[in-house]
């Protein structure tokens, strides 16, 4: 979908991207991550030329984007930043509408798709259409901005820390949303963040960058299991390294089908990660857990030993 | 303790100002004729039997500057003032009938004092700070202190008043009142169309390029400086030599005095203020916004109409009712280059010592700038509620 050849970029003569050459796939969800001034970010905004590269070939869909007017280009790429930047003088509605309006939908249909994409992002149309920004929360805001980035369906959605402003709570949320939105439209998705959690929960593919440069780039099991470099190793965490892995696995794959326990202990869903499981354990002190599955009908117990054990890898 | 005690002590120190102005100053003054300087009558000395009752609103206001001023109080304090305000100005009208008893063709003039505008004013600030208190919403607070003042429009409209001074100078006069408000307000407009088609590129280039904005700022912050007499003095020669070797132009209206050179110095003067609003305006436009609007693939002029213009507007027209507040006020000493105006009836009265001449010159650009100042207030209040 996007491809990146021997792309550097300098500012000021000073090398802010070196020699990248990266491919993203289409229906790829690919993550960005490293830490400030690695070129994540400039990387990003020369997909859709917010930020011109200058040397090297960036192709979308099979063409150079300089064979693309850049306003054309950036139509057909959805765009959500951390700040959100929602229009402040415009109401929600026609915040989603921007780039249908630019594109010149007809009335009704852009009318539809605002329905839909509110409804998509749990926002309730009846309510929020009319609101104005500054009355939205800031969860909120950022659905808004998510929603406009996918107002006129692009071919591929790109987010620049987009969840960075957010507290906890919401920006987990909203992550799961980005999740399930991927998994729906199984749309290419190019998300930057320093948050290495965000990174491993919702990249098919991790690219880490640093001085301009990939060190290494990979499935998130990969980037954890086996680090390129001591920088690698380094920035995905030494110490607390096993639990990242933990959370890249579903309680579902380690749990013993069929057994069953005895007691009243509350089960877990078998969608947990075993970060969570893990957590769990350790609040109750016991070695067992039920685990029940989606429609909450017993599937199996977990065993704590099992955490450790190295079935499912192979 | 005393915090407990008085409630409301904006109210209370308005009305013990105004039972201060009211009991030590003239209320009115009359003068056999408009040449000789009028005798001083206090207030006191112009109530008769039940004409005291005109002063239980103040009793009252003073009564409730103890009570806490919720809403329901708040209203009644206008309404009070708003009686004061009526009874006191209709007091005036009644001493003037009598004093020249009835005869229309007197020469007697009765003035107003300095009691009577300080109790008119501090009456009108009363009324509008109940009324501030009272509702947030800002047509409601233009409409209900616009209601305050027409007891007393209703009063000159009905011909109560007439026998003051003042409305009798109106009278004499209303031909050249009638001019000198269509010249004032040509002026205004006059120089505000200039003045934003100018300023509004002026203010667009410096907020695009740092390497303009030091000199634009700087030459007309020089302009500000000069003096307005002696930047009308200045422009008097180069636009009379134009006119002199453009004929055309002279047949258009421009010569070394009169409006031209008034509209330009005022149009001068206007710049900076503008410009100033211009790039705050454009500068309060977050970052985020801007690159938001690019990233969804609006092109240079769609960023600049659709989004940077329509959020800097409140801080720009704000700019402009600065603007336009000044002009009304600076376009007084222009009658000096006979621009014409109220300022042409200042002097008049300035040059013959007739007080109340003077005064039929200033209130109405005192009025006009209120009017305007409320216009844009409104107007940016009204763009304000529906983002912020």
């Amino acid at each position: 979908m996007i491809h990146f050849n021997q792309v550097s970029k300098h500012f000021a003569g000073k090398a802010v991207v070196r020699d990248l050459t990266l491919e993203m796939a289409k229906g790829e969800f690919t993550v960005l991550i490293g830490t400030s001034g690695s070129g994540k970010s400039t990387t990003l905004k020369m997909i859709n030329r917010l930020v011109e590269h200058d040397q090297g070939q960036i192709t979308f869909a099979g063409e150079p984007i300089s064979q693309f007017r850049a306003e054309d280009l950036r139509r057909r790429m959805g765009y959500a930043i951390q700040s959100i930047g929602l229009f402040p003088h415009w109401t929600v509605e026609e915040n989603i509408a921007t780039v249908p309006q630019l594109l010149k939908w007809p009335k009704a249909k852009i009318r539809d798709r605002v329905t839909e994409l509110m409804e998509l992002l749990h926002l309730d149309p009846n309510q929020f259409r009319q609101r104005y920004p500054h009355q939205l929360s800031g969860g909120q805001q950022q659905r808004v901005g998510v929603a406009r980035a996918l107002a006129s369906d692009p071919e591929v959605l790109l987010m620049d820390e987009p969840f960075g402003a957010l507290d906890p709570v919401t920006r987990a949320t909203l992550q799961q949303e980005v999740a399930r939105i991927h998994q729906l439209t199984n749309r290419t998705i190019v998300l930057v963040t320093h948050d290495i959690d965000e990174a491993l929960s919702l990249a098919d593919r991790i690219v880490l960058l640093n001085e301009g440069r990939v060190i290494q780039q990979g499935t998130p099991l990969e980037m954890l299991t086996k680090p390129a470099t001591p920088f690698v190793r380094d920035f995905f965490g030494r110490s607390d390294m096993g639990i990242k892995l933990l959370s890249l696995r579903l309680v579902g794959e380690r749990t013993r089908r069929g057994e069953r326990i005895n007691g009243t202990q509350e089960p877990i869903a078998a969608s947990m990660t075993l970060r969570e499981a893990l957590s769990v354990f350790v609040a109750r002190h016991v070695e067992q857990l039920p685990v029940v599955d989606d429609a909450g009908q017993p599937l199996g117990v977990l065993h704590f030993a099992d955490l450790v054990a190295e079935r499912s890898e192979a | 303790m005393t915090r407990d005690f008085v409630k409301n002590r904006v109210l209370l120190t308005l009305v013990i100002l105004l039972i201060a102005a009211g009991s030590g100053l003239a209320f009115v003054s009359h003068a056999p004729n408009r040449l000789i300087s009028g005798q001083g009558m206090s207030l006191a000395s112009l109530l008769h039997g039940i004409q005291w009752l005109l002063l239980l609103p103040v009793l009252f206001l003073l009564l409730f500057s103890f009570f806490t001023p919720s809403r329901p109080n708040t209203l009644i304090v206008m309404l009070l003032a708003e009686i004061l305000l009526f009874g006191l100005t209709s007091l005036t009208g009644h001493t003037a009938i009598a004093l020249t008893s009835g005869d229309e063709d007197s020469v007697a003039r009765t003035s107003l004092g300095g009691a009577f505008w300080a109790c008119a004013a501090l009456s009108l600030l009363i009324a509008s700070d109940a009324i501030s208190r009272f509702t947030k919403n800002h047509t409601w607070r233009i409409l209900l202190n616009v209601q305050v003042i027409l007891p007393v429009v209703a009063l000159i409209v009905s011909g109560q008043l007439s026998e003051l001074s003042l409305l009798k100078e109106y009278d004499n006069r209303s031909d050249v009142f009638n001019d000198a408000l269509l010249q004032h307000l040509s002026i205004l407009f006059g120089t505000l169309i200039p003045a934003i088609l100018l300023g509004l590129p002026l203010g667009i280039i410096c907020h695009r390029s740092a390497r303009w904005q030091t000199p634009i700022l700087s030459v007309l912050n020089i302009i500000q400086t000069v003096p307005s007499i002696a930047l009308f003095g200045l422009l008097l020669a180069p636009l009379a030599g134009l006119a002199k070797s453009f004929p055309w132009l002279a047949e258009h209206g421009v010569s070394g005095i009169g409006l031209t050179p008034a509209i330009i110095a005022l149009v001068l003067y206007s710049l900076l203020p503008l410009v100033r609003g211009v790039i705050a305006g454009l500068n309060s436009v977050p970052s985020g916004v801007i690159e938001s609007a690019r990233g969804m693939g609006m092109n240079r002029v769609q960023v600049f109409y659709k989004v940077q213009i329509p959020i800097a507007l409140p801080v720009i027209l704000t700019g402009v009712r600065i603007v336009a507040v000044q002009t009304v006020g600076m376009a007084m000493v222009a009658a000096l280059i006979g621009a014409g105006g109220f300022g042409a009836i200042m002097f008049q009265g300035l040059l013959s010592s007739a007080l109340d001449l003077v005064l039929l010159g200033v209130i109405p650009v005192v009025l006009m700038a209120v009017v305007v100042d409320g216009f844009f207030k409104f107007l940016v209040s009204m763009l304000e509620t529906s983002r912020r």
